[in-house]
C-alpha cells in the first residue's frame, strides 16, 4: 500500500502552546483512519495540516507527492485534491445548496454550469437531500446542513476526505444520518481521516485507530487491537472514560 | 374607536412618564410645525417675476426667486445652447437608476454593466465635450445640481471599491500591504476634509510640474474618493470581522485563491452587513459635496447663496426661501437611499443566519 499521506516529525506551535510534537504518521492509499483523544489533544491541528488550514513549523508533510511548503498554487493544488468536512459545517449561508456545491467546480476546475449541476445534484443525491438543492443552508437541519457539506466536498472528487468532528454539533438524533454517509463513502475505497468520539464508527469502518494526547500519537492500532488490548495507560483510561456509558 | 383609545392608552400612556413624554411631544409639534407651515406654504408668494412680489408686512415665502433661479439651479453656468447635453446625462441617468432600483424591470446584471461601464463614458463626453464636434465645456463653467451630482455619484463610485480594497489590504496577511493600509486610512480619517479639499486644489498645483497640472475639478473628485475611501474601508472592515473564520477555511478548503475566495464568499456576506453604516457613509458623503465651495466651486448651496444676494430679488425672505427649498432637495436624495438600503437589506435578508 503506497502511502497517499506521509506526516513525518511534524511540530506546531501556537504562541508558548506546543500543539503538535514531533507527529509522523503515513496514510495509505484507501485507508480509513479514525483519530481520538482528548480535547486539546492535537487532533484537529493535525488535520488541519493536511491541507494547511495550519501552518507546521517543523517536520514534513506529503499529500499525494507534494510537499507543502509555502507555495501557494501547490497548496491550492493539494486542497483541490482533499475535501474537509468541518464540525461547524461551514456552508456559505448566501448561497443555495445547489450553489455550495457547484462554486468550486465551476470557479477551480471551470466546469460549465450545467456539468457543474448535474454533478452536485448527483451527489446530493447520494447524501440524500436532492430535494433540498434550492434552499438555503439555515433551513435545513443540522444533519442535512452536514451532508449538505460532504457533498460539496465531494463534487470536486478528492482522493482524500478529512473529517474534523463531523457529529460533535448535531443533535444526537441526526448524528446517524451523517455516519450512513460516511461509512457509505468508505465502501467506496475513499481514503479517510476522521477526528470523531464515534466509537462505534471507528470500529465498523476504520482501518487503524489512532489515539492522540497532549501533542502526540499515543497509540496507533486496529480496531481490534486498539479497542481490547490498548497498550499504553493513557489509552485504556481514555477508552474506559469514553466507553463506560 | 375604541380599540383606538385603548391602543393610545396601552402605548402612549401607559406610564406617567411616558404621559408627560407623549405630551411633550405633541407640545413641541403643536409648537414647531404649524408656523413653519403656515410661512413655507400659506403665506408663501408663488408667482411674481422681481423682489416687489415678495415685500410685504405679512409675506411667507419667496417661491418665485426659486423659479426664476431655476436654471442655475439645475445646470449652473453651463451654457445655454449646450444644456441638452446636461438633459441627456440626467435622463440615462434617471433611467439608469430606475432598471436598476425597480424590482419589476428585468436583466439588472445588463443594467449594472451599462451603470457602471457605459454611462460614466456617455457622461464623460457629453458633459466635458471636446469631441465629436461638441463644444468644449471648462469644468469651472459646471454648478448646481450638475455639479452637487457630479461630486456625489463620482465619490461614491470611486470610493466604495477603493475602500473594499483597502479593508482587504488591512487584513491581509502580507505586512507590506497591511502596513500600507493602515497607514493610508489613519492619515487620512485623521485630516478634515477641507484641509484636504484645499490642498487638492491650491497647493498640489505648486508642487507638481506644470505637465502634471490638471483639472482642479478632477484634483478635488480625486481627493473626496481618496478621503471617503478611508472611511468606507473602516466600514467594511467592521463587516469582515463578523464573518466567521470558518467560511473562509471551507472556502480555502474547496481550492478557492484568495481573490475567489473574497469575490464568492467573504464580500457577499461582507457588504451584506456593511450596508447600513456603508449607505450612512454615502449619506453624509452626499452632503458633504456643499464643501467643495471653499474651492470656487458654485454647487447647489454655492448658486443658491450666490442668488440670495442677488438685488433682483433682495427681500427679507429671499435667503430663507433658498435653504429651505435646499433642505427639501437633500433631504429628498437622502431619504431616498436610505429606504433603497433598508429596501436592499431586506431583500437580500435571504438565507440569513436563525
Amino acid at each position: 500500500m503506497s502511502a497517499i499521506i506521509s506526516v513525518s516529525g511534524v511540530s506546531k506551535f501556537y504562541g508558548g502552546f506546543h500543539a503538535l510534537k514531533n507527529v509522523s504518521i503515513e496514510v495509505g492509499q484507501g485507508e480509513r483512519i479514525v483519530i481520538c483523544g482528548p480535547s486539546g489533544s492535537g487532533k484537529s491541528t493535525l488535520v488541519r495540516c493536511i491541507n494547511r488550514l495550519e501552518v507546521h513549523d517543523a517536520g514534513h508533510i506529503i499529500v499525494d507527492g507534494a510537499e507543502l511548503t509555502d507555495d501557494t498554487k501547490r497548496i491550492d493544488a493539494v486542497r483541490r485534491e482533499v475535501g474537509m468536512v468541518f464540525q461547524q459545517f461551514n456552508l456559505f449561508p448566501h448561497l443555495s445548496i445547489l450553489d455550495n456545491c457547484t462554486l468550486a467546480p465551476i470557479w477551480v476546475k471551470k466546469m460549465p454550469k450545467h456539468q457543474a449541476d448535474e454533478l452536485a445534484m448527483e451527489y446530493l443525491a447520494r447524501v440524500r437531500i436532492a430535494d433540498q438543492a434550492g434552499k438555503y443552508p439555515s433551513q435545513l437541519s443540522g444533519g442535512q446542513q452536514q451532508r449538505a457539506a460532504i457533498a460539496r466536498a465531494l463534487c470536486m472528487a478528492p482522493k482524500i476526505m478529512l473529517f474534523d468532528e463531523p457529529t460533535s454539533a448535531l443533535d444526537p438524533e441526526m448524528i446517524k444520518e451523517v455516519l450512513d454517509v460516511m461509512v457509505e463513502l468508505a465502501g467506496e475505497g475513499m481514503t479517510m481521516l476522521v477526528v470523531t468520539h464515534e466509537m462505534g464508527f471507528a470500529r465498523t469502518v476504520a482501518d487503524r485507530v489512532c489515539f492522540m494526547d497532549g501533542g502526540e500519537i499515543v497509540e496507533i492500532a486496529d480496531p481490534e487491537t486498539f479497542f481490547t488490548s490498548p497498550k499504553s495507560e493513557r489509552t485504556k483510561l481514555f477508552l474506559s472514560q469514553i466507553l463506560q456509558h | 374607536m375604541t380599540t383606538a383609545l385603548r391602543w393610545t392608552r396601552a402605548n402612549l400612556f401607559s406610564t406617567p412618564g411616558n404621559a408627560v413624554l407623549t405630551s411633550s411631544i405633541v407640545l413641541l409639534f403643536v409648537w414647531a410645525v404649524p408656523p413653519v407651515i403656515d410661512w413655507a406654504f400659506l403665506r408663501a408668494v408663488w408667482t411674481g417675476t422681481s423682489r416687489d412680489a415678495c415685500v410685504g408686512a405679512d409675506v411667507g415665502a419667496c417661491w418665485p426667486y426659486i423659479w426664476a433661479r431655476a436654471g442655475q439651479i439645475i445646470y449652473g453656468f453651463y451654457p445655454d445652447g449646450e444644456r441638452w447635453r446636461v438633459d441627456i446625462v440626467y435622463a440615462l441617468g434617471i433611467a439608469g437608476t430606475l432598471w436598476l432600483t425597480l424590482p419589476n424591470i428585468p436583466r439588472k446584471w445588463l443594467g449594472a454593466a451599462l451603470m457602471i461601464f457605459a454611462f460614466p463614458v456617455a457622461a464623460y463626453v457629453l458633459l466635458l465635450g471636446g469631441v465629436f464636434g461638441l463644444e468644449a465645456v471648462p469644468t469651472l463653467h459646471w454648478g448646481g445640481l450638475l455639479l452637487t451630482l457630479v461630486v456625489a455619484v463620482v465619490g461614491i463610485a470611486a470610493s466604495l471599491p477603493l475602500g473594499i480594497l483597502l479593508a482587504l489590504g488591512r487584513r491581509s496577511e502580507l505586512p507590506v500591504i497591511r502596513w500600507f493600509s493602515v497607514t493610508f486610512i489613519e492619515v487620512w480619517r485623521g485630516v478634515p476634509m477641507i484641509t484636504v479639499l484645499f490642498m487638492a486644489a491650491n497647493m498640489l498645483p505648486l508642487f507638481l510640474p506644470e505637465s502634471l497640472d490638471t483639472d482642479k475639478l478632477f484634483r478635488a473628485l480625486v481627493a473626496i474618493a481618496i478621503f471617503n475611501a478611508a472611511y468606507m474601508a473602516e466600514v467594511v472592515r467592521g463587516g469582515l470581522q463578523a464573518i466567521p473564520r470558518g467560511q473562509e477555511e471551507a472556502a480555502k478548503a474547496l481550492g478557492l485563491g484568495y481573490w475567489r475566495r473574497m469575490t464568492f464568499v467573504v464580500l457577499p456576506q461582507a457588504l451584506k452587513i456593511s450596508i447600513p453604516g456603508l449607505v450612512n457613509n454615502m449619506v453624509s458623503m452626499l452632503k458633504d459635496t456643499s464643501l467643495i465651495s471653499v474651492i470656487g466651486f458654485l454647487d447647489l448651496l454655492g448658486v443658491i447663496q450666490a442668488g440670495n444676494t442677488d438685488p433682483e430679488w433682495a427681500s427679507p425672505n429671499t435667503a430663507l426661501t433658498g435653504y429651505l427649498f435646499l433642505a427639501i432637495i437633500y433631504w429628498a436624495a437622502c431619504f431616498s437611499l436610505s429606504r433603497y438600503s433598508a429596501r436592499l437589506e431586506r431583500n437580500l435578508n435571504v438565507g440569513a443566519r436563525p
